[in-house]
């Protein structure tokens, strides 16, 4: 049975499982009648041309996982950003795992989708949230929509600022030999709330893992969300992103996105600006190799006046790996002093590594300002000579001049602990110790 | 300290160095003149190792030792140093952290642990009082944004840092004014002693005012073509060129 076939049929004994008279289960009800009509994209739509899921589709996926497994702190802690007091929200093989979390209700709520979807207390919101911002008919969304059942629940009130940053770990045992998950996280800030997000999927083992995620965050007037997405799988874990974000008026929303791991990695990131002199900025860096594939797809629709985007990707590409770059901007007739910045640049360290890169621009307006800019370049030979004529060994210069060219996407980190991790993980992922701290 | 022996380089198959032929000891200043065109830049490139040039014929000897094979790090490691005419722009590293960096790699190729930080603050310090330079440009990103002067300040406090052997400043005067010349060369001349030397590759004869040489030699179509003490330098300045030419053609 391939993939979609297994999927659709497995509706029914999730169906067993959830309640079907609560009213989110019309919209999964709605969600997987779509999915079964599209199925799996395929590489003869535009926005899948560089990146197959074929592979995937081919292995015989677990979507519930046989049994529980639990974790000690002490196996997973470096995975955390343990140098900080946190919020935790984990999930062990997609189930939540109390023994790792950290959740709160006091003042705000860091908990559970689980809990949300079902609880009374939480309907009035999940009404007014819940699939309202993600896609109802783009494919994978809607397979994470049918089988939405856990996964992160935030909701910080009108000036509300939690403690401190959340974190969303999900980890992956390999209890089973192949495991597919399904996270769908809610985030809500309300008026003048502000929140910092990091969010981790991380698998144990070498067993096939794949990852479809939806989140949908919704910053209302002058809310700030700050997300940072760390992407450093091992080579037999993939992952589909698929976040929505919803914006009112002088909301500001960052995401950043450092893909460093995995086997395949694709992030839809989807932005709509719904107000006025909103800011979204979406940063990446991406350094990968062997033959890991990367693909960063995303969408800004200004849709109303004087808001502004930045997006700034930068990308390594060594050995066979692949990347992809499309960054899609629609500035709306009525989006008058729109200033949309989009910047990608990528450096290929041999010659078997591919990118598609693509900007993709469709301005109604008239009066905006929209700047894009897309490079492919190789290392500088005369900077690489300048740094070793300093005694600095090639290898050593290579990997200081690819962290001089992506760690100005860093500046914009506002948790110093996780700008220090993330330093690290490009130390390691560029093979080098440079001598001091970076 | 150095001897080069019929030195052929070529760039993409243009021969660009044509048989030099130079010794420099211990302790000596020597400077390296000639017109523009005439090969002066490549065998300052060449000696510290750039692959860009490829030696078609003869020796490149430091301290006794062959360092054809050599990379251009392994010569760096070896005492060779080279204050680039042009140098490059590195956004993102500071010059601080790339000073560390490139210390504690020479320090590790000799099999040394790394620079204590409270050492490498000191010497920091040290080094950069010597060429005038301010605390908060050692944070700024490496040659970024940088004046012409504080480029070729910024090579000769690397020098400084990194204390070489054989030191060769490839048109270190071009960009400065009066002033930072003066401040260069006042750091060149401290940094001299009877064990290290300097090869001073100009244009001009103005530097030489300044870092006096023991001896000049006049670089013309890929050849050493004259070789003087520093009043041939003088004669340069008064006569040009086109006597040199001239003489090399006859």
């Amino acid at each position: 049975m391939d993939l979609k076939d297994k999927l659709v049929s497995s509706f029914l004994a999730f169906e067993n499982n959830v309640d079907v008279h609560n009213p989110v289960h019309d919209v999964r009800t709605e969600a997987i009648k779509n999915f079964e009509t599209k199925g799996f994209p395929s590489k003869k739509e535009e926005g899948w041309k560089y990146t197959s899921l074929n592979s995937l589709q081919k292995i015989d996926f677990s979507i519930f996982p046989k049994k529980e497994s639990t974790l000690e702190y002490k196996d997973v802690k470096k995975y955390f950003i343990h140098q900080i007091d946190t919020y935790k929200i984990v999930f062990v093989d997609g189930v939540f795992s109390s023994n790792l979390s950290e959740t709160t209700h006091d003042g705000v709520d860091i908990c559970l989708m689980s809990s949300a979807l079902t609880k009374p207390m939480y309907k009035a919101v999940i009404d007014v949230y819940f699939n309202k911002v993600a896609s109802k008919d783009e494919s994978l969304t809607t397979l994470n929509t049918a089988f939405s059942r856990e996964g992160a629940y935030i909701y910080i009130p009108k000036n509300k600022l939690p403690k401190k940053p959340i974190e969303i770990i999900h980890f992956s045992t390999g209890n089973d030999t192949a495991l597919m998950l399904q996270p769908r996280n809610l985030v809500i800030a309300e008026e003048n709330a502000e929140m910092q997000i990091i969010e981790r999927h991380q698998s144990l083992t070498s067993n096939a893992v794949l990852t479809n995620s939806v989140t949908e965050i919704f910053a209302a007037k002058n809310a700030i969300v700050d997300y940072y997405k760390v992407q450093n799988d091992n080579d037999a874990a993939s992952l589909i992103d698929n976040t929505y974000v919803d914006q009112k008026d002088g909301s500001h929303v960052k995401i950043h996105t450092f893909s460093f791991g995995g086997k395949l990695l694709r992030n839809n990131l989807n932005f709509y600006q719904n107000g006025e002199r909103i800011d979204s900025t979406m940063k990446g860096i991406t350094i990968i190799g062997e033959k890991q594939h990367v693909d960063h797809h995303t969408l800004v629709h200004h849709i109303e006046p004087n808001c502004e985007s930045h997006q700034d990707y930068k990308g390594i590409f060594a050995e066979n790996s692949t990347g992809v770059f499309n960054g899609k901007i629609i500035v709306d007739k009525i989006a008058q002093k729109t200033n949309a910045f989009q910047q990608n640049n990528n450096i290929l360290v041999s010659d078997k590594a591919t990118i598609n890169t693509k900007p993709q621009l469709e301005i109604f307006a008239d009066d905006v300002k929209c700047s894009h800019g897309c490079t492919i370049g190789q290392l500088d030979e005369e900077a690489l000579f300048y740094l070793q004529s300093r005694g600095i060994p090639k290898k050593e210069a290579r990997a200081l001049l690819m962290y001089a060219f992506a760690n100005n996407v860093l500046e914009s980190v506002r948790i110093p602990e996780l700008k220090v991790r993330i330093n690290k993980l490009i130390a390691n992922k560029l093979g080098v110790n440079l001598g001091f701290d970076l | 300290m150095l001897k080069i022996k019929d030195l052929h380089a070529s760039v993409e198959g243009k021969g660009i160095l044509k048989g030099i032929n130079l010794e420099v000891g211990a302790g000596e200043v020597h400077a390296i003149m000639g017109p523009n065109g005439s090969g002066k830049s490549t065998l300052a490139s060449v000696i510290a190792g750039n692959e860009t040039y490829e030696v078609t014929k003869g020796d490149i000897f430091l301290n006794g030792e062959n360092i054809e094979d050599l990379s251009p790090e392994e010569r760096a490691h070896n005492g060779v140093f080279l204050s680039f005419q042009y140098p490059v722009e590195i956004p993102g590293v500071s010059v601080t952290n790339f000073m560390k960096t490139a210390i504690n790699e020479s320090r590790k190729a000799k099999g040394l642990e790394d620079m204590p930080a409270k050492d490498m603050l000191k010497l920091i310090r040290d080094k950069s009082e010597l060429l005038e330079i301010d605390r908060k440009f050692l944070s700024r990103s490496l040659n970024e944004g940088f004046s012409g002067g504080e480029k070729k300040r910024n090579e000769i406090f690397q020098m400084a840092m990194l204390e070489p052997k054989l030191a060769i400043l490839d048109e270190t005067d071009s960009g400065l004014d009066i002033d930072a010349l003066r401040i260069v060369a006042n750091g060149v001349n401290k940094l001299k002693s009877k064990d290290n030397a300097i090869v001073i590759i100009t244009h001009y004869q103005r530097l030489l005012e300044y870092i006096v040489p023991d001896y000049v030699h006049v670089l013309h179509n890929g050849k050493i073509v004259k070789s003087g003490t520093k009043e041939l330098a003088l004669e340069l300045e008064e006569k040009g060129y086109d006597w040199i030419k001239q003489e090399a053609a006859v």
